[in-house]
Order: structure tokens, then sequence, then C-alpha cells
């Protein structure tokens, strides 16, 4: 079993001594090999796409190899400035940001456009896990608090933009690192309960009117299905039709016929289901489960406070990146800009999500070791 | 493992956020074998409704031929340029070349592609020919594609353009035996089954689901070559004499077929842009008129049947008028005085008409009049044909009786009266009136004058040819003519004009045994010469010459030539020419 190392004379190869855990590896790199043979045929075979994602790729791997590197007590000392500088972007976008797309998410710092939103993916994470392992666990309820202040700030400020997206992964990532803290479960339940007058509120006050949109659809997308309903309805149809084995590599007709929106983006996960059938979605699903699995065991390993709960925020939030794309696309859940990790086509939510993958292998192999 | 101890709640969380994540997973997975099993039919066949698409193939439209197979309608392939305006969007910089090629103003095409920006289909430019469509293709602008369609030709032009009729562009008929006879010509279009994208672009044939079954070729009754001849004749006079317009009809008095059907002014099918209603009208059927002094030998066919007048029994015309009652005087342009039937014909005598026709029963007149077909729409089935008007016999005083006895007060079509003269010529035989050739099916025939009766209003008409009669001009040289000239002042408002006339004639040949009908009608005549027999009984003349001569049918009157009856022997001409003439016929 793969998932946990063998537990004496643990290969003191070239792997562990570069820092890196060579099971997450391979299935990263296994991940992103499929994404690329997919993305080929979801652009409409074009190859500079691929090349461009290649790119990406390499650069993320290699963001993921260089925070392999740092030793966890330095990512805990940096980890106040980094989510200061990341909250200070963050309302300087809200101030001077670009718009794409009809929101307000880049800033232009001369060279890159550059997104703040995607640094506090990891910033909120880090910051809360930090703030709670001051003290010992499980955490009084001041700190509760002050945690829950901590995610849910920048959490409002990018759901503003309007990204709901990004922000629905910012505050599950932070609400995570508080639940693995020990929060309370009259607390939790207090929460979930809490979820309904706040969905109610949020519905009146605090969302665009094309997200009010997008749920309805949601719930009956043949209401529309020439406009807002339509990218549901072709994508179900496209995984529908793909039938137990597919219909091959290039011969989706949904796709290739031009009838599947966003289908090297975020809607590429029916791609596969139309090419490759059940049997590749059971497989690609088999795979995001084995990274998760083998993510929870490195967090379950890991041996302070801070690393554990960063661990089990980072690995939460890549879970909830994958249900909440999977959901979308199939229909269980509202259309959220989330893309498919590792496979949909573009840049800087995937050197994040490398980076939060480096943080994890930087976590499992700068282990002391105590006793073996 | 030290840790551990100060995190009380942890095990419990793994617990918590895995079975969080097999829940996930479950949700998932369950989603996914739901679309692709359960839904599996359903959907597929939602992906297949999107891409799979049935077009059709255009069928060939069969071919219009005249009686002996000479071509007057045909289809030739060509292709029509469409594009789709969002998709042509993309390369705005190829449009000024796209209309170059096309021969279009670039800024009509940036109008209509502006206007049609929301569809995703707007015609181009039809019917160009496959050498442009090339160059069209060729310049590989993304949004453009062509459509295989036929279009119609018609090599006689305006000749057979009233008879014709036209398609419009997309192939269907709408005049003419284009319109009447669209299902017979037309064919089954085919169909394919494709896959196109969500541009509609055709990506892939699939399968052919039907072939095109092609439309059948249409053979008409009526004869190229006697066409053109009427047409050049009727030209020829309504130019000359400036008239508002003119028809013509031929018939076949053996068969009820239309030999020829010419109208002025005329179109050119191939051509219809500024086409205006005035020129597209097949007036032999559509337009009514009072047939004048034409109806006057049916007249005198009642008189003769009633019983009361025989050809010789004299009739006093008086001195050129008859007072009818305070309302009415019927007046001649001459005085004749006492004269019998026939010379009533001949001289075309109002008040010899009149006469005859308040001496006998209002019904007898009327029963002629409606076995001739007057009032009843002709078999022929031509779109818009008009039915003409014969009121009730009931409802008519002495005026009606006076006036209907000389052609007023009643309506007809020139078919409708080309057909009762071939009645008049065939003994009384009415054929149905046919533009289609009489097939090998039962003919549809009525009795409906004797034969006897129907003999001798011929010879007064033959008469009304002679050199003293009035449409002497109608003459034919080796033929017997019979005929009957007719000057129809038009209705105003407020009543007759004195200066509106319709010149008519109407007649058949060769009188002994005849062969041809045929009626002529010039719509106001300019200048000094405006009667039947100084305008339309020419047109007869020439046409009949013509055509009698066209059909091979022996000459009846050798004597006019100058030829010996005694040269020829008597009765082979004769023989052989009624069988050759059959042949072609």
């Amino acid at each position: 079993m793969i998932l946990l190392d063998e537990p004496q004379h643990s290969r003191r190869t070239l792997l562990p001594r570069l820092h890196l855990d060579w099971p997450l590896l391979t299935g990263l790199l296994l991940l992103a090999g499929c994404g690329l043979v997919v993305l080929y045929s979801a652009s409409g075979e074009d190859f500079d796409m691929v090349l461009k994602q290649v790119t990406r790729l390499s650069l993320a791997f290699a963001t993921l190899f260089f925070l392999a590197q740092v030793p966890p007590e330095a990512l805990r000392r940096w980890t106040p400035l980094f989510f200061v500088l990341g909250l200070t972007l963050l309302l300087a976008v809200l101030v001077m940001g670009e718009v794409g797309k009809g929101a307000q998410r880049w800033l232009d710092i001369g060279l890159v456009r550059f997104q703040p939103s995607e640094m506090m993916k990891l910033a909120v994470p880090l910051m809360v896990a930090w703030y709670l392992a001051e003290t010992p666990l499980p955490p009084p309820l001041r700190r509760i608090l002050v945690g829950l202040f901590i995610f849910l700030v920048p959490a409002v400020l990018i759901a503003k933009q309007p990204d709901l997206g990004t922000a629905l992964l910012i505050a599950s990532a932070g609400a995570f690192v508080l639940l693995f803290a020990g929060l309370p479960w009259r607390l939790v339940s207090f929460t979930a309960l809490l979820a309904i007058p706040v969905a109610l509120l949020l519905w009146h006050f605090g969302m665009h009117d094309y997200q009010r949109q997008r749920v309805l659809t949601f719930i009956n997308p043949e209401s529309d299905p020439l406009g807002a309903g339509y990218h549901i309805i072709q994508s179900t149809i496209a995984i529908g039709s793909g039938g137990l084995y597919g219909k091959g590599w290039l011969n989706g007709t949904q796709s290739h016929l031009e009838f599947l929106p966003e289908r090297h983006t975020d809607f590429i996960f029916a791609v596969i289901g139309e090419e490759f059938g059940l049997l590749g979605i059971l497989l690609l699903l088999a795979l995001y489960l084995f990274i998760i699995l083998r993510c929870l065991y490195i967090a379950s390993r890991a041996q302070d406070t801070f690393t554990r709960l960063l661990a089990g925020g980072l690995t939460m939030t890549f879970l909830v990146y994958v249900f909440v794309n999977v959901g979308m696309v199939t229909g269980l859940l509202p259309v959220v800009g989330v893309p498919l990790p590792l496979v949909s086509y573009g840049g800087s939510s995937m050197v994040t999500l490398m980076a939060s993958f480096g943080m994890l292998m930087s976590i499992h192999t700068h282990r002391k070791l105590l006793r073996t | 493992m030290s840790e551990h101890a100060n995190i009380p709640h942890y095990d419990g969380r793994l617990r918590f956020v895995l079975g969080l994540l097999g829940l996930a997973t479950a949700v998932l997975m369950w989603r996914v074998v739901d679309l692709h099993v359960l839904n599996r039919d359903f959907l597929q066949h939602q992906g297949d409704a999107r891409a799979l698409r049935v077009v059709e193939v255009a069928a060939h439209r069969g071919m219009i031929t005249d009686r002996h197979g000479e071509p007057l309608a045909i289809s030739t392939p060509v292709e029509s340029v469409w594009a789709n305006p969002k998709e042509l969007a993309t390369a705005r910089n190829q449009w000024k070349a796209l209309a170059r090629v096309l021969e279009l103003e670039p800024r009509a095409l940036e109008q209509l592609l502006a206007k049609r920006q929301e569809r995703e289909f707007v015609y181009l430019r039809r019917h160009i020919t496959p050498e442009l469509a090339q160059k069209v293709m060729a310049l590989e602008i993304p949004g453009v594609a062509l459509q295989r369609e036929y279009r119609r030709y018609y090599p006689a032009g305006e000749v057979f353009a009233h008879v014709v009729g036209f398609t419009n562009i997309d192939d269907a008929g709408q005049e003419g035996m284009e319109l009447l006879h669209d299902a017979w010509l037309k064919g089954t279009p085919g169909s394919k089954r494709v896959i196109k994208d969500r541009l509609g672009r055709i990506v892939e044939n699939v399968e052919s689901i039907s072939e095109p079954r092609p439309g059948q070729d249409l053979r008409l009754a009526l004869d190229r070559r006697i066409q053109y001849l009427a047409y050049r004749e009727l030209k020829a006079v309504v130019q000359r004499s400036q008239a508002r317009a003119g028809s013509a009809v031929v018939l076949d008095v053996t068969t009820g077929e239309v030999l020829a059907m010419v109208n002025q002014p005329a179109y050119n099918p191939n051509n219809r842009s500024g086409l205006s209603s005035e020129r597209l009208r097949n007036r032999t059927v559509t337009d009514v008129f009072e047939p004048g002094s034409t109806i006057k030998p049916f007249t005198a066919a009642a008189a003769l049947e009633s019983g009361k007048f025989r050809p010789d029994t004299p009739i006093d015309t008086g001195s050129g008028f008859l007072r009818v009652n305070s309302r009415l005087t019927v007046r001649d342009v001459h005085n004749y005085g006492r004269i019998d039937v026939s010379r009533v014909i001949q001289k075309s005598s109002n008040v010899g008409a009149a006469t005859m026709a308040l001496a006998i029963k209002p019904q007898q007149l009327w029963d002629i009049f409606s076995r001739i077909g007057l009032g009843t729409m002709t078999a022929s089935a031509f779109p818009g044909e008009a039915s003409g008007l014969l009121t009730d016999h009931v409802r008519w005083r002495e005026t009606e009786r006076a006036t209907l006895s000389y052609g007023y007060g009643l309506s007809v079509t020139a078919l409708q009266l080309a057909q009762a003269y071939a009645a008049l010529a065939a003994d009384g035989t009415m054929h149905a009136v046919t533009l289609l050739p009489a097939g090998s099916g039962v003919p549809d025939i009525r009795q409906v004058m004797r034969p006897q009766i129907a003999q001798q209003v011929r010879a007064m008409l033959e008469l009304a040819v002679s050199k003293d009669g009035t449409g002497s001009r109608a003459a034919v040289p080796g033929y017997r003519v019979g005929g009957k000239t007719g000057t129809a002042r038009k209705v105003i408002a407020g009543g007759y004009s004195e200066d509106h006339y319709l010149a008519l004639f109407a007649g058949f040949a060769p009188a002994t045994v005849p062969r041809l009908a045929m009626v002529v009608v010039i719509d106001e005549p300019q200048g000094a010469e405006y009667y039947g027999g100084q305008v339309a009984a020419p047109v007869f003349g020439r046409v009949m010459s013509g055509a009698l001569r066209l059909l091979d049918i022996a000459p009846d009157d050798l004597e006019s030539l100058g030829v010996k009856l005694a040269d020829v022997t008597a009765p082979a001409p004769a023989a052989s020419a009624s069988t050759s003439s059959r042949g072609i016929l």
C-alpha cells in the first residue's frame, strides 16, 4: 500500500533527499499527463494550447519543488507577513484592479497580471493554522471567533470582486482548519443551522444578478435551455452520451462540434465523460481519491499543531476543488467558476495548487525522526 | 507521538473528514453512474439530436415541352452562396474580397450582415454559376457555404411566358402550367443524414436516407411553331395599331387541344425584374369581354333550331334601325333592307340578329349559349381562369333579348369563344379544351347542336369571309375559311364608349373539313382602322395560312390559287392529306 510509508528503513534515496514525496508526486504527474491528453482533444486538437499548458505545468512543478525545500518552520515564520501582503493586495484590487470578463480580479503589476485571490488560497489556511497553533488545542471561543474573522474577511472581499468560486474555496479552507483544530460539535451544528438564514440573506443582499440566475438555473436548467441553462444541459448530455467506454479520444460530438461551452477550462470533465465514458471518469476520480488520501495520511503523520492543521486544510481545499467542479459539471451543484484541478486549462490556480502540494511534501519530509 | 495527546479531538476529526470524503466520492459516483448508465439512452439521443441533422437534397424539376418535345422550361443546376453572419463577423477583413467575387456592393453586403447578425443563416447570392461558386469557396472564408439548387430557364422566352408561367427562386410553380402541374413537375426532394456543428456547418455526411426523385416531364398540347407564328403576328398588329393589349388562341377542333395561346403585352420569364401584373396575365383565359358580333352565328343557330327560321328566311331590317322599346333602338352601320338569315350574318346586321332573337323564346337563345359553354369555365383548369357571365333567361326583358343577340350583356373569355367556334366547326361536337395532349382515354365530348344546323351556320360564316363579307381580310389563299368579325364597344364609366373598341375575329379553317379554330382579340386599337375586320381578321388570315401549311393540311380551295380542279385527281389528295396530318397531330 503506497498510501502509507513502510515503517522502517524508509529509503534514503534520491526523492526524500530532495524532500519530495514520491507517491504524491507520481499521482500528480499521472493526473497532469492525463490532463494534457484530454486537453489536446478539448482544445480542438490545438497543439499550441497543449504546449502552453506544459509550460504552466513546468512552472507549477518548479514551485512545488521549491516549496518542498522550505522547512515548515520557515513557512510558519513568514505566514503573518504573507497574509498581510495578500490582504493588502486584495484591497488594492478592489480599488484599482483590472476588469476581465466582467469581474474585478486582476492586478497589473508591470510584467504580469496577477490575481491576489489565488495568493489568499494559501495565505488563509496558513494564517488560521498559525493563529490557532499559538495556544494548546482545543481553542477557546475567543480564538475561534478571531479565526472565523481571519478567513471570512478575505472571503467576503473576494466574493465582492465577484468571484464566488474562489471565495467558497478560501472560506472552506479556513473552516476546515478550524474544524481540525477542534471546533466544538455544538458550534458546528449551530453553524450548519445558521447556514439557512445566512443563505437567504446572501440571496437577497449579497448576490449579483448573474449569481442568482445561476442558482435558479441549477434548480431547473430546462427553464432557459438556450441561455443560462445551456452549460448544464450540454455538459450532462456530453457526459451521459459517453456511455460505459466513451466515444473515444477526439471523437466527442458535443465537445468537437462546439456545443459544449468552456470545454477546455471549467467544463473539461464533460469531455472526459464523453470521450472516455464511465470507465475514464472512474479512473480519474480514483486518481483524485488516491491523491487526497495520501495527503490526509501526510496530515495525520504531521508532528506539530501548525503543520497538522495546515496539511489538513490544504487537503480539504483540494477535495472541495474537485467536488465543486465535478458537481457543477454533472449538474449537482450550481455553476461556480472552479476549474478541475490540474486538468483544466489555465495558469494561476495550477501554480497555487502545486505550491500547496509542495508545502505538504515539505511537511512530510522535514519530520524529525524522533523514534522509528 | 507526544503531541497526539495534546490534540484529543483529532482522531474523531479524521474519521469525520474521511466520512466526508467518502460521502463526496459516493455522491459524485452516484451522479456519474446516474448520467452514464441510467440516463444514458436519453442523453445519447439528446447528443445525437444536437449534432445529427437530416437535410434536404434538391430534386431536379421536370422539363416542360411542346407537343413535339421541344423544351419550353428546363432546370439547370446552380449554386447558392449562404453565410452564417455570426461566424462571418470574425472574418471582417475578408468581406471586401467576398463582395468583389460575388459582384456585390461592399456596403450592401455590410448592411445585409449587420441586419442579420443575430441570425445564423442568410443567402448572400443565389443561383450563380458553378465557376463563380468555386471562386467563392477558394477564398476559404469561415461561415460561407454553398447550397445546390436548380434554376429554371425558359428557352422560348416571352412567346410561351403566359402558358408555361414560371417558378419562384425556391423552384415552386407560381404561374401558368408551372403552377397548375407543380406536383407533377417538382419531384420529391431526397434527404441525407449529416453531422452539423453548432454553427450549422456540415462536418460529415453520414448516410443518404433517400435519393431525390426527379420530377416528371410535362408535354403540352401546344405546337411551338404555331405559337411562334401567332405570337409574331399578334405582336406586329398590336404594335402597328398601338393597341393596349391583344390575345389569340388556336384550337384543334377535332380534339379540343390548344395549339397556340398568345398574349400581348408579354414578359421575359427569364428576367422578371420590374414585372407588372399588366404583363403577367394570360388574357386569353383571365380577361372577359363582351363578344359583340362574334356571337351572332349562335343567335342564328338558335333561330334555326327554333324551326321558325331557315337560312333563306327573309328578314326585314327596316331602314337600318329597330326601335325595341323607349330605351333601346338597335342600329346597323348601313341600311341593308330586306335580307335573308345568311346575309344577316354576312353583313353582321344588328337589326337582323335582334329581330330573330325577339321572334324566338328567350330560353331557346339561352339554351344554345349555355350549351356552347358561355358562363362556365372551360376544362383547361388554367390558374386564374374566368367564367364569364351569362344571366338567367328568366330575368331577360326585351332589351336583354335584343342586345344579347348581337353580343352585349354577356361576357366571355377568348378561350370560351374559341371553344364555341370549335364546336361549330366540328359539326356541333364540343371537345373539352385541354392544354395537354388529348390522351388515349375517353374523350370529353358533348353534342351541343345538330350537325345540320352547324353546317348551315358554317356556310353563313364562309360568306362572311367572302369578298362581300365583313371578314374578307381573313381569307387564306388555297383554303376555304369561315369566320365572323366583331367590333365591340368597351364599357367605360357611365356606359359604352364612343371611341374605345375591342376588335375581334373568330373563325375556322378549312371550311370543308374544319381542323383549326381561332380567336383574335385586339384591345383598343388606335387610329383609323379599328374594326375587327380591319385589325383582327388579317391576324387570323396570316396565322391560319401558316398553321394549315405547318400541319400539312390539304388545301380545299385550289381554284383560288389558280389551279384547275380537273388537273388533280379528285379524291386522292384529300384522303392522303387527312391521314398525313393526323399522323403529325
